[in-house]
């Protein structure tokens, strides 16, 4: 199939409809209300299923009985937004139902506003809602990888009966760039065995997320955790680009992905051994893959749109191996190659002079 | 000859035991439920959506399929379930802490869409499983844990009135309330129910059946007194009837 020329939030419609979501549920907010205005435009035509629900809270709770019945569902939304449905994946979680969830962040706290922003890492990784639990977190940084993330959050949702968050930003929400639409690579697992569809000929089941005997919501808990060791150890992915003799490791997530690559092809050009190491999967997050690299390198210098929120998992992965350095703005700020190139200046001048590794 | 006048019904676990306190509503409410289930055929294609408070226990009672919800938010999942599984019955079973106060929203926005599901409400005037806090529904003078000197409309206004409220909207095509303190009351609560199902499963819109049920222990009342209240008291507030049946229209 030829390129098109998409925009980041189209092109997550249409991954989905690719796919296989069967049903979207939504309330709009920016910059994400492209997303449901293709959804309602396309699925009913496909004859698939579409609401505008009354809040977020109802969004993702029809997701979740979508995923009782092994259907594939999507919901999408933006940080504000998406805080509103922290309850209803933390019970996703618990009760192993699957579903797909794009979070297009904006900048925050509050209602913050709506220009591009990483700030809701914490709360996609670390989670608003309650108890034990682990979101698997896609990250893309071009419409293309938004694209094949997509296709992957809704085999890996049913694969693992998980809530996965497609994890974007209103850079990527809002821009238009080539990209093209491959099919859907993924053979997606048998859910008869577990799915709700009546009792027919089979005992009765249940999908709940209430489990009230002594020691019950502990074995559980400790099955799941089993689960997302699995995922740990077959699902990490991530972009390592000129890495091989790079005496300064640049870690960024998302659009800052794309952007820091630009800086360090700028560095490149000035001589300066520069490179970069992309989380694509933040849960499970490449910690292993970090911490070898940190281990041959001078530095990290860590950039988020953010207060530094990512920066807590790679100095977790790093774990003195190398300094760990953070730069970055929020809540609308941007960063350009210019100023990330003006930080590799200042911090490549002193990497000779080190005499001591630690985390600073 | 013998003959069976009185039986289990299939959709109720054979080990399956009520956990509910005396003189609670629950028990006969999911009976009756049970019954028109079995009595429809509709064991293999139900899958029933608990909520949060003394309703969540289903599987524990019902041998059907069970989805859970978080608090008020069963007709969401209803409504995922049913979109993607028309052909299934599905039914929420809720309390008025549930379905008439923390999701009157999701209640509302249901029946407009006229979601092919049916609500069974249990209005016990109170949150009963949490031990007794006022509710959306409670009446003005109802002594509760959180008003113990009774609710006073001038602090925290009136009760809700989810059944004649579910009515007028225009996606509703059958909304009552019932009492099953009589016999005679308890066989019109299942009529009522049933046709609470028949609109489903003739596809006619969203069902609600909003049941007066006693709660003697967070009352302080025994299981009689109980009783008398709701046909003294509660049904002066939250008064029984039919507010909407689109079947009874089409006939008319």
């Amino acid at each position: 199939m030829a390129k098109v020329l998409v925009k980041g939030n189209e092109a997550i419609a249409q991954a989905a409809i690719n796919a296989g979501c069967q049903c979207y549920f939504g309330y709009p907010i920016t910059p994400q209300s492209e997303i449901g205005e293709y959804m309602g435009a396309h699925l009913p035509e496909l004859g698939r299923t579409f609401i505008t629900a009354e809040s977020e809270l109802a969004s993702i709770n029809m997701v979740i009985g979508a995923g009782t019945t092994g259907t594939k569902a999507m919901t999408s939304s933006s940080s504000c937004g998406i805080a509103l449905m922290q309850e209803a994946i933390s019970a996703m979680c618990c009760a192993e139902v699957p579903g797909v969830i794009v979070s297009v962040m904006r900048g925050g706290p509050g209602l913050g506003n709506i220009a591009p922003a990483q700030g809701d890492y914490f709360q996609a990784l670390k989670g608003g809602g309650n108890g034990d639990y682990k979101t698997v977190v896609l990250s893309p940084s071009t419409v293309q990888e938004a694209i094949d993330l997509t296709y992957r959050a809704f085999h890996l949702a049913l694969k693992y009966r998980n809530p996965v968050m497609l994890l974007a930003d209103g850079i990527l929400g809002q821009m238009m760039e080539p990209a093209e639409f491959g099919e859907y690579p993924y053979d997606d697992p048998d859910v008869s065995t577990w799915a709700l569809d009546g009792a027919n000929n089979r005992p009765a089941r249940n999908i709940v997320s209430l489990h009230m005997p002594e020691g019950a919501m502990e074995a559980l808990t400790n099955r799941i955790f089993e689960k997302y060791e699995k995922i740990a150890q077959e699902e990490t992915t991530f972009e390592g680009y000129k890495l091989e003799d790079a005496k300064l490791v640049l870690t960024a997530f998302g659009t800052v992905g794309r952007i820091a690559k630009a800086a360090v092809n700028k560095a490149r050009e000035k001589g300066m051994k520069v490179g970069l190491f992309r989380p694509v999967t933040l849960f499970p997050f490449p910690e292993k893959q970090l911490q070898e690299t940190a281990k041959n390198t001078d530095m990290i210098l860590d950039l988020e749109l953010n207060k530094g929120q990512m920066l807590l998992d790679v100095r977790s992965a790093v774990f003195g191996a190398c300094p760990v350095e953070f730069f970055g703005r929020t809540a609308g700020g941007l960063l350009t190659p210019d100023m990330i190139m003006k930080k590799i200046e200042e911090l490549y001048s002193k990497l000779g002079t080190k005499t001591e590794a630690g985390v600073n | 000859m013998e003959t069976l006048v009185y039986k289990r019904p299939e959709s109720l676990l054979k080990d399956g035991h009520f956990t509910f306190c005396p003189g609670c509503g629950h028990g006969v409410i999911l009976r009756i439920i049970a019954e028109l289930i079995d009595e429809y055929n509709l064991q293999k294609d139900t899958i029933a959506i608990s909520s949060v408070g003394c309703s969540i226990f289903l599987e524990k009672f019902f041998n059907l399929d069970v989805a859970g919800a978080s608090h008020g938010r069963s007709p969401c999942v209803a409504t995922g379930i049913k979109r993607c599984k028309p052909d299934k019955f599905v039914f929420t079973y809720q309390g008025d802490g549930d379905a008439a106060t923390i999701g009157f929203n999701e209640t509302i926005h249901t029946a407009c869409r006229g979601e092919h599901i049916t609500t069974i409400m249990i209005n016990n005037t109170n949150f009963g499983m949490t031990g007794g806090q006022a509710s959306s529904t409670t009446l003005v003078g109802q002594v509760t844990t959180t008003t113990p000197k009774g609710r006073k409309a001038e602090l925290t206004g009136y009760p809700l009135h989810a059944a004649e409220i579910v009515a007028k909207c225009e996606g509703t095509a059958y909304s009552a309330r019932v009492a099953i303190t009589t016999s005679k009351n308890i066989r019109q609560a299942k009529e009522a129910i049933r046709k609470a199902f028949e609109t489903q499963i003739k596809g006619l819109g969203y069902g609600f059946v909003e049941v007066l049920a006693a709660c003697p222990t967070n009352w302080h009342l025994t299981p009689v007194e109980s009783i008398e209240r709701i046909d003294d008291i509660i049904e002066k507030v939250h008064p029984l009837g039919v507010f909407k049946d689109v079947t009874a229209l089409e006939k008319a």
